[in-house]
């Protein structure tokens, strides 16, 4: 049996969180009301020019900086023709040979090393806008009654980033845009939540034996919006196309989407022909030229680059608690416990658990860190009450800990006598059988003690009763 | 009695500040002319009754969009169409507190140069109304020779300014690109469109000029002009004035014309002017050719926008591709989808390079070419148009003849460059016009030489039928 390689290049769309659009002034941000969000600019009206966005641009730069790509001195828009009803011009202003950036890199630390992914490209485009179907059964257009075009979306700033086919495994692909959507938070530019369709990313793939150089036929895999998803669509590909070449057939090249429920992939409508985008550059606008001092106080102001800070945790807290800190940005809040006196371990457990969902953190670090290592006395609902009240002043360690439960064995034990000692009935199904009865004798517990004692301890207390 | 035929906006101007008229009499002075004369020669497609300023009247050509006021491109796909904003050139007129009388008639989305592809009809040469009045803007400059409104606007692509003023004796100027906004302009071909005045005479013209020029954040295209000088020199003296010999020995250049343009090249020498010869040979064996794959191209997208989906004809369908054919089939006229055909083809893989991409080489050529024959001199000269008016229905069914209507007008202004149309005389009772070509941003000096020109020349520019 051949040992198979994946080969897999990423296709990423960021929608930036400008205030307003690429080239018309209208806000940027989502709306309830269909249709509220335009002019006619974005609405292509007769004569309506676009006017570039130089926040965006200087956002795409940043990126671009960040993924180590080179600038261009001179970059150009594009205009790319299709004929859809949400692209109200007939075509998108995007960019083509000449974008603002190319050829970087994005370091992925593995526990056996870093694999190096190359950027091809960053470019800054205009969203399309969002065609509705209605009266279809799935929201489709096949039985749809007629459809609606909201244009809130339509001309919303959007960079696309192309990798090169450096990727071999689908962990590797999650643990790429895991980072690089990290890298995209901190720098400001976009909240990047997938699941609101921030973060887009679709998957060329192809596989080849260990031993081959060059690539064989590749596929694009669309529609996954969560990482493990992504990483679960490139896996599903991945098995397809070994076990096409292995039974002698041959991988065309085609685009797929990836079916969660059924963990497959389905080839989508072939189009009638290729696509011809007709390109030319838009004569509407002209070339950007990103001056020097520009680029140097973008540079100046990029985060250090998630693959260092992950090499630099590993000694503290070990390669996989490392990657997981600096990818779902809990980094920060362990190295504020350390500074206060944690140890990296348990900054790095609470970072990642208790604090997880806490954001931004409490300033006071001193007072965070006391009531921290008190957190086994403490239930989870008061401790993240408590981390939420901070946010209106200032957090008060003392306070906090004059409120917390009672998790003291003797203090609780004479209450769990009590209560048993009150329901026999229920404490003869229990022995009988009804184990569900365990949640009511803690229940009842808790209700004694207003809710302040620990449950676990007091889950514990009962079964040992109960014996 | 207000005698419009003679009146130039300037004089307006000034009986206006003095109290001797009041805006109301001058509106009612030029209504009274379109009333009489416009049944025959059609140069309205919608007249104002009203306007909130009391200034000099205008009339503006119905590609430029005026809030409020149906702006149809001359094309039925436009009809009924209201735009929700003002161009920046209308809005330029109206706080310069011009009157607005009415949008003049033009060839379909300003693709032609007799206004017989508008699909409301014709207009007539005021001189001869058996004879057209040029295009693509001929509604602006027959209107203006008639004594229909004091000056007017049109815009120009391969040449819609100057050729029409040609053919019916006026003053009309293609600016240099990027002085005048393209904001509001309904596009035709984005890199060569540029609106310009059209007046009695040069004094004119270089106040309207100086109303509608300068940069424009709503055009990313504009830049900021230099002060615009109103002529005040009779003579030529200083001036280099080169004749390029291409220009002036094209095929096609009827006798009549070539008699008129030598006569005016005499009085510059008379005048005090350098004059020699020069020669063009690349800007005139190419131009037309080059502008044939730039003009379609940018047309072919720029008229992607007319899909029935958001304004204007909508033909209903079951589904969206088939209403936007019905819809674009029953909206578009023969010339622009002649246009839509041919520039879709230029700009198909394939052929970008070989095509497009070769006429934007060739367009630096010609920039080159001019650039040279500038270092030697401020001005060249030549006739605008080959013919003078010619019949109606005469190259209405070669849209090749039609399109050599323009061989003397597209060089400069694939380059670029501004130019001059200033009547030198009359040929077999008709008027021809004079070209004068300068370097970028270099109106000032073609108003000197024009002003100083049309003194010398001392041309009638009421047509004889009407004085
Ligand atoms: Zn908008």
């Amino acid at each position: 049996m051949a040992e198979w390689e994946p080969v897999v290049g990423l296709e990423i769309h960021v929608q930036l969180k400008t205030r307003t659009k690429m080239f018309c002034r209208c806000a940027n941000a989502y709306a309830t009301e269909p249709n509220t969000h335009t002019c006619p600019v974005c609405l292509a009206f007769p004569g309506a020019l676009p006017t570039p966005n130089e926040t965006a641009i200087e956002w795409t730069l940043k990126l671009g900086l960040a993924l180590g790509c080179d600038i261009a001195p001179r970059a150009l828009f594009h205009r790319k023709h299709y004929p859809y009803p949400d692209l109200p011009k007939g075509y998108q202003i995007s960019q083509y040979d000449e974008p603002l950036c190319v050829n970087g890199s994005f370091v992925v630390p593995g526990d056996d090393g870093d694999l190096e992914v190359g950027i091809v490209r960053a470019h800054l485009e205009e969203d399309a806008a969002k065609t509705i179907h209605v009266g279809g059964a799935t929201g489709r257009i096949v039985g749809a009654a007629h459809s609606n075009i909201d244009f809130n979306r339509g001309g919303t700033p959007l960079v696309e980033i192309v990798t090169r086919p450096d990727i071999h495994s689908p962990e590797q692909a999650r643990r790429f845009l895991q980072l690089l959507r990290q890298t995209i938070v901190e720098l400001g530019i976009s909240d990047a939540e997938m699941e609101k369709g921030q973060l887009r990313a679709d998957a060329n793939v192809s596989v080849r034996e260990r031993s081959e150089a060059g690539y064989r036929t590749r596929t694009e895999l669309k529609n996954m919006n969560s990482f493990s998803h992504i990483a679960r669509g490139i896996d599903a590909e991945v098995r397809r196309q070994i076990a096409t070449w292995e039974s002698g057939g041959q991988v065309v090249q085609q685009t797929l989407d990836y079916e969660v429920k059924s963990d497959t992939v389905t080839p989508r409508r072939r189009k009638e022909e290729a696509d011809d985008y007709r390109y030319f550059p838009e004569p509407d606008l002209v070339p950007i030229e990103p001056d020097a001092d520009l680029l140097e106080r973008l540079r100046a102001e990029l985060p250090e680059s998630p693959g260092t800070r992950i090499r630099a945790l590993v000694a503290d807290v070990g390669f996989d608690q490392a990657v997981d800190l600096v990818a779902t940005g809990n980094e920060h809040k362990a190295r504020l416990l350390v500074e206060n006196g944690l140890d990296w371990p348990t900054a790095a457990n609470v970072a990642m658990n208790q604090l997880a969902a806490i954001d931004p953190l409490p300033e006071n670090g001193p007072a965070l860190v006391a009531i921290i290592e008190q957190r086994d006395a403490i239930t989870r609902e008061a401790l993240m009450a408590s981390f939420a009240d901070s946010a209106a002043g200032p957090l008060d360690a003392e306070a906090v800990l004059a409120e917390q439960v009672v998790a003291d064995t003797s203090e609780l034990e004479p209450l769990v006598e009590r209560v048993l000692a009150d329901s026999p009935g229920q404490v003869a199904a229990y022995k009988g059988g009804k184990q569900g009865l365990l949640g009511y004798f803690v229940g009842q517990v808790m209700k004694e003690t207003q809710g302040k004692a620990d449950p676990r301890v007091v889950n514990e207390l009962v079964r040992t009763k109960l014996g | 009695m207000i005698d419009t035929l003679r009146l130039t906006a300037e004089k307006a101007k000034g009986m206006l500040e003095r109290k001797e008229v009041s805006g109301a009499e001058l509106r009612a002075a030029y209504r009274e002319a379109i009333d009489a004369r416009d049944g025959e020669l059609h140069c309205f497609l919608t007249l104002v009754d009203e306007d909130e300023s009391d200034g000099v009247p205008i009339a503006l050509k119905d590609v430029i969009s005026t809030k409020g006021i149906q702006t149809t491109a001359g094309s039925r796909i436009l009809e009924g169409y209201v735009p929700v904003f003002d161009s920046t050139v209308a809005e330029r007129c109206k706080a310069a507190g011009l009157q607005l009388l009415g949008k003049t008639n033009t060839d379909e989305f300003a693709m032609g140069s007799s206004t017989e592809n508008s699909a409301f009809g014709p207009s007539k040469n005021p001189w001869d109304p058996t004879r057209v009045p040029g295009g693509s803007g001929g509604g602006s400059a027959a209107a203006v020779s008639a004594g229909m409104a004091p000056w007017a606007l049109g815009s120009d692509t391969g040449g819609s300014i100057k050729q029409p003023s040609s053919l019916c004796g006026n003053v009309g100027l293609r600016p240099t690109y990027g002085t005048v906004s393209r904001f509001g302009i309904v596009a035709f071909a984005s890199s060569l469109d540029q609106v310009g005045p059209v007046t009695k005479t040069v004094r004119d013209n270089a106040l309207l000029y100086g109303i509608i020029s300068g940069r424009d954040e709503c055009d990313s295209t504009t830049v900021d002009v230099p002060h615009v000088e109103l002529p005040e020199s009779d003579d030529l003296r200083g001036l280099r004035v080169g004749v390029p010999k291409e220009l002036n020995e094209a095929e096609g250049i009827e006798p009549g014309v070539t008699e008129a343009v030598r006569r005016a090249i005499d009085l510059c020498s008379e005048l005090g002017a350098e004059v020699g010869e020069c020669e063009l040979p690349r800007s005139v064996e190419y131009g037309l050719a080059c502008y044939y794959l730039v003009a379609p191209a940018e047309a072919s997208s720029n008229l992607a926008r007319y899909d029935g989906v958001r304004y204007a004809l909508r033909r209903e369908a079951d589904g969206y591709y088939e209403m936007v054919s019905r819809t674009r089939d029953a909206g578009f006229g023969d010339e622009p989808k002649r246009r839509i055909m041919l520039g879709t083809y230029a700009l198909s893989a394939g052929y970008y390079e070989a095509y497009y991409g070769q006429a934007q080489k060739v367009r630096t050529v010609i920039s080159r070419e001019f650039a040279a024959a500038f270092e030697r001199f401020d001005v060249l000269v030549s006739p605008t148009s080959p013919t003078v008016a010619f019949k109606l229905g005469e190259k209405s069914d070669n849209p090749l003849a039609m399109y050599l209507a323009d061989v003397l007008t597209i060089p400069p202004n694939m380059a670029g460059l501004p130019g001059l149309s200033i009547p030198c005389g009359l040929s077999g009772g008709l008027p021809v016009g004079l070209q004068l070509i300068g370097p970028q941003f270099s109106e000032n000096t073609l108003f000197r030489a024009g002003h100083a020109l049309e003194r010398a020349i001392g041309f009638d520019v009421v047509p004889e039928r009407l004085r």
